[in-house]
């Protein structure tokens, strides 16, 4: 899936992964897209509550058991 | 309009110091407004250097230890700096943020950190003691905020 920027958040634990998420979508216009990598397991049901609440909309949540450590993936777009 | 929390922040030790920053830090994250008021022995949390926060094993049968061991045994000379240095080894290495990183991330985007005025004075802080960004007041000053909050959280 395509994404206009993308941010690292392996290794990084609650509520961090949401901090850097909003920094992120801060330096992207409306409409682009961000993608996130996170390792916290929790991470999954704050990015929905975290879109949900903010009007960014969530393109995909997939999931990579390769990665040494599971890795969640996210595509939001910026809300218009 | 933005929804709005209000906290109270009223201890002092490293592991109480997280609730407070992690809540504002994510509400901001999500569009609130935010105001933390802190009181008491949560004053420490906005001195300059918190890096010498705390956490203390004696009268806390719920803190996990490597070894069980009766709660009396805690108030050993030398137990609360080897608690404190074990915490913050768990916090590094998993991810955790840190408390100066949550409060940076508090002041950045915009929560409000009220020192109370009145334990300011009752302990002798100078307003020079604090992190730059904070300002003081009362329970007055509390309530404007708090009575249109939608979440108040006492910590």
């Amino acid at each position: 899936m395509d994404f206009d920027k993308e941010l690292d958040a392996r290794g990084l634990n609650c509520p961090l992964p949401i901090l850097r998420c909003k920094k992120g979508l801060a330096e992207i216009d409306n409409g682009q897209v961000l993608k996130v990598v996170a390792t916290d397991p929790g991470s999954v049901k704050d990015f929905q509550a975290f879109c949900k609440q903010t009007g960014h909309e969530m393109l995909s949540l997939e999931e990579n058991d390769q990665a040494e450590k599971k890795e969640f993936i996210f595509h939001i777009r910026k809300r218009i | 309009m933005a929804k709005k929390l209000a906290l109270i922040a009223s201890k002092g030790t490293l592991d109480w110091a997280y609730p407070p920053f992690i809540l504002a830090s994510t509400a901001a994250a999500l569009d609130y407004e935010v105001q933390i008021f802190f009181t008491f022995y949560g004053l420490t949390l906005l001195k300059k250097d918190v890096s010498d926060l705390k956490v203390s094993p004696l009268g806390n049968p719920g803190m996990p230890m490597p070894v069980p061991m009766p709660n009396l045994m805690q108030m050993i000379p030398g137990m609360e700096s080897m608690a404190t240095m074990m915490m913050k080894q768990k916090i590094a290495n998993k991810g955790v943020a840190s408390i100066e990183e949550l409060r940076a991330a508090c002041l950045e985007s915009g929560v409000k950190l009220i020192a109370c005025q009145m334990t300011v004075d009752l302990f002798d802080f100078k307003p020079e003691d604090f992190v730059g960004g904070i300002e003081f007041g009362g329970a007055a000053t509390f309530f404007e905020f708090a009575g249109e909050s939608d979440v108040n959280l006492f910590i």
